[in-house]
């Protein structure tokens, strides 16, 4: 005769070895959020400058470089980073590894509001936002337009996210019937959440197609969507290891349990890398683009910068010594981040000219306005993993109770 | 977490078939590259021959009057109108190429030339494919590449990929529009015409068919440089005609054929590239490359409905796999986390 049954969930733990996601708890005012706070009344007063004065009166942007940073980090940035979601349902669900289940839920929050806010930072690039609507409304919408399928494409994968997201609400308020009617059906979601990234992140280097000579021949392709893709599903993997790294750090949570998984992304990335710099430099080839490698100026410089950055994660991660210690996974990592991040900026910015006589720099109040956008996703992220099921709840403090 | 090699294979075999068969359509839509549209029939344009041009400025302000358009000023006098690019406040505007002394008009050695800056009218425009919410459009006509403020979002695509530079933001206002020359169409309605050509008093801006355009320009090269010659005003029909010796003329019409042809076009004596427009520019337009790219990819959404259902198979078998051994669910645990 036992004194207490075994709480249910401990018996999934034993049965199972692995556990559920739990809401971690604790206070939401700290320091850190109350930087973040700071950081997000500082935007919203400049964002409240350019809806009063225009465009003009916060950024730098001009005729010349009609996009700026709300546009290539805001959206074309954010939205990769914001992969981590697809590239774990890719090979959670896709790929039928189900090893990789517990990574799925953390990396789909951080999706849920990477592009949650990429979409809506967009209104306040928008010149003429309040006709947002039209990009998506019969006789106005133009297919033909590479805007158009990214529009399409990112509008509904959000909508999908929340779907894909809602189990989470669900069992938080405690309908676990529609939940289940949910999950039922929740296959289907799951392949249009595969197919909408992978169409409109190649799409974000599609964008650039059109540009035509205004882009240089080190970043102007055919093979761009390609290219894009592949950084961004990239990019969704790095995040996931950065992610669970910095919650463990953050949340001062044991990642002993998912280091095995991490390493198994380490190699992936790896792969996919491999993959991205063969495809990159054999069109370099082909085009004979590749002498203008190291004739280029500036453009030459961020290149190899480009390269370097690209190139160290695949050495780092080629030992498999190196792939079980969380440092060097998280470095390669970060490394990979930052050649996506390079790559995004070199082929909007960097490689875009439309003649002398046009500069571009953020302004500050510009960068400011963007740094609180990504504030609001951090802090969002940490509100919503304290007060929902989100990681995985083993050795958390909060949950052991 | 049972994922034998079986179930892991046939998965992949799913997955694989998928890809392959999204191979196989892809490669026939490939084949169908789109090819740069032509000029319309009934197109109309203009012609801008800088060796007529004696900078007068008179166009630029005909096409502030008849636009409704402000004054820009650059030099802080505020008394004169002195816009240096087109903006968003200026639809049309003469620049001057300047080489040494400036002594020989229409020479690149120490000379200078005219050039006149607005809207080329492409026969298939980067800034049409590129809207995503058809403010821009070429009119099927005449060939008028036209704006609606109502259907724009502001995104300014458009500016970013004309290979021109025409299309211009305002970006002091909170509520912008995209600035652009429209060939008057507001003035062609009334049965008029574009007002730089009718304000033009040497005749170095011309309106006319885009057919009537061509024969003007055939005429002109073919003329004797030195010799005393007849050019018109206004319209290549106008009858108002002065005399002029011909120029020497080099030996390219800029807009016949730059990325895939341009409803305006120019004669100069000095080398274009000197005077600001782009040279080098491929014959095929690149609207036409990427609308082929985006048609190889979405044509008929056959890729992508192919593609949704070898996911949805892959993600339902998985899905099916693990309710087999009782242990999947899709996102949650059945015993929940929340307390």
């Amino acid at each position: 005769m036992v004194n207490h049954p075994i709480p249910s969930q401990v018996i999934s733990r034993l049965k199972k070895g692995k556990a559920s996601p739990t809401a971690i708890g604790g206070s939401l005012v700290t320091p850190f959020t109350i930087v973040l706070a700071v950081l997000i009344g500082i935007s919203l007063f400049f964002m409240a400058q350019r809806f009063i004065y225009g465009l003009g009166a916060v950024t730098n942007i001009n005729n010349g470089y009609p996009w700026g940073i709300w546009v290539v980090w805001d959206v074309v940035i954010a939205t990769g980073f914001a992969c981590g979601g697809y590239a774990m349902a890719l090979v959670c669900y896709i790929l039928n590894r189900g090893e990789y289940h517990h990574l799925v839920r953390p990396a789909l929050t951080a999706s849920l509001f990477g592009y949650s806010l990429g979409g809506a930072s967009v209104l306040i690039d928008l010149g003429r936002y309040w006709n947002f609507w039209h990009i998506l409304w019969p006789g106005y919408a133009q297919p033909g337009s590479v805007m158009f399928e990214v529009a399409a494409c990112i509008s509904c994968y959000i909508l999908v996210l929340w779907i894909e997201f809602s189990p989470a609400f669900l069992e938080h308020f405690g309908f676990k019937n529609l939940k289940a009617k949910l999950n039922k059906v929740m296959f289907f979601f799951i392949g249009l959440g595969v197919l909408l990234p992978t169409m409109h992140q190649s799409s974000l280097g599609s964008l650039l197609v059109v540009f035509g000579y205004q882009i240089h021949p080190l970043w102007q392709t055919p093979l761009l969507p390609l290219l894009f893709l592949l950084t961004a599903v990239c990019m969704g993997f790095a995040i996931v290891i950065v992610e669970a790294t910095w919650a463990a750090v953050g949340f001062k949570r044991d990642i002993h349990d998912e280091l095995p998984m991490l390493s198994k992304i380490g190699k992936i990335i790896m792969g996919i890398l491999v993959a991205y710099l063969v495809i990159r430099l054999g069109d370099l080839v082909v085009r004979g683009a590749i002498f203008k490698v190291f004739t280029s100026g500036v453009k030459s410089v961020m290149f190899l910068i480009e390269m370097a950055v690209f190139i160290y994660p695949i050495v780092v991660l080629s030992s498999p010594a190196n792939r079980k210690r969380l440092s060097k996974l998280l470095a390669a990592a970060m490394s990979m981040l930052t050649g996506a991040i390079l790559y995004r900026i070199d082929a909007f910015l960097v490689a875009y000219d439309t003649g002398p006589g046009w500069h571009y720099f953020p302004s500050v109040p510009e960068m400011m306005v963007t740094i609180g956008v990504i504030a609001i996703e951090v802090l969002a992220y940490i509100i919503f993993v304290r007060k929902f099921p989100i990681l995985p709840g083993h050795s958390t403090p909060a949950a052991a109770e | 977490m049972t994922i034998t090699r079986r179930n892991f294979l046939a998965t992949a075999a799913a997955g694989g078939t998928a890809a392959a068969a999204a191979c196989a359509t892809l490669a026939p839509a490939g084949a169908e590259a789109r090819e740069s549209h032509k000029v319309p029939d009934n197109a109309v344009g203009l012609l801008y021959d800088a060796t007529l041009c004696i900078g007068c400025k008179a166009c630029m302000s005909a096409c502030k009057e008849a636009n409704d358009l402000p004054l820009e000023d650059t030099i802080g006098e505020k008394l004169w109108d002195t816009p240096l690019e087109l903006s968003g406040k200026t639809y049309n505007v003469i620049k001057v190429y300047q080489s040494g002394t400036m002594e020989n008009k229409d020479k690149a050695e120490n000379g200078f030339a005219h050039i006149k800056r607005s809207c080329l009218h492409c026969a298939d425009p980067s800034c049409v494919s590129a809207c995503p919410v058809s403010a821009m459009q070429k009119r099927a006509t005449d060939g008028v590449v036209t704006y609606n403020k109502d259907a724009c979002i502001g995104c300014r695509y458009c500016v970013a990929a004309c290979p021109f530079g025409v299309p211009q933001f305002q970006y002091d206002t909170p509520k912008p529009e995209i600035a652009k020359c429209q060939l008057c169409k507001h003035r062609m309605e009334q049965g008029k015409y574009a007002a730089c050509a009718e304000s033009c008093p040497t005749g170095a801006t011309i309106f006319g068919s885009y057919a009537a355009l061509s024969a003007e320009i055939d005429r002109r090269r073919a003329m004797k440089p030195g010799e005393p010659n007849l050019f018109p005003r206004r319209t290549p029909e106008s009858g108002d005609m002065h005399e002029k010796a011909a120029p020497e003329y080099v030996d390219y019409v800029y807009g016949q054929k730059d990325a895939g042809g341009t409803q305006v076009r120019y004669l100069s004596g000095v080398a274009f590239d000197k005077l600001a427009l782009p040279m080098g520019l491929p014959e095929r337009a690149y609207a036409a490359d990427s609308e082929t790219l985006q048609h190889t990819l979405y044509g008929g959404m056959i890729l992508p409905v192919v593609a949704l259902a070898g996911l949805v198979t892959a993600a339902w078998r998985g899905s099916k796999d693990h309710h087999d051994d009782d242990e999947f669910d899709m996102f949650d645990h059945p015993e929940g986390g929340h307390k």
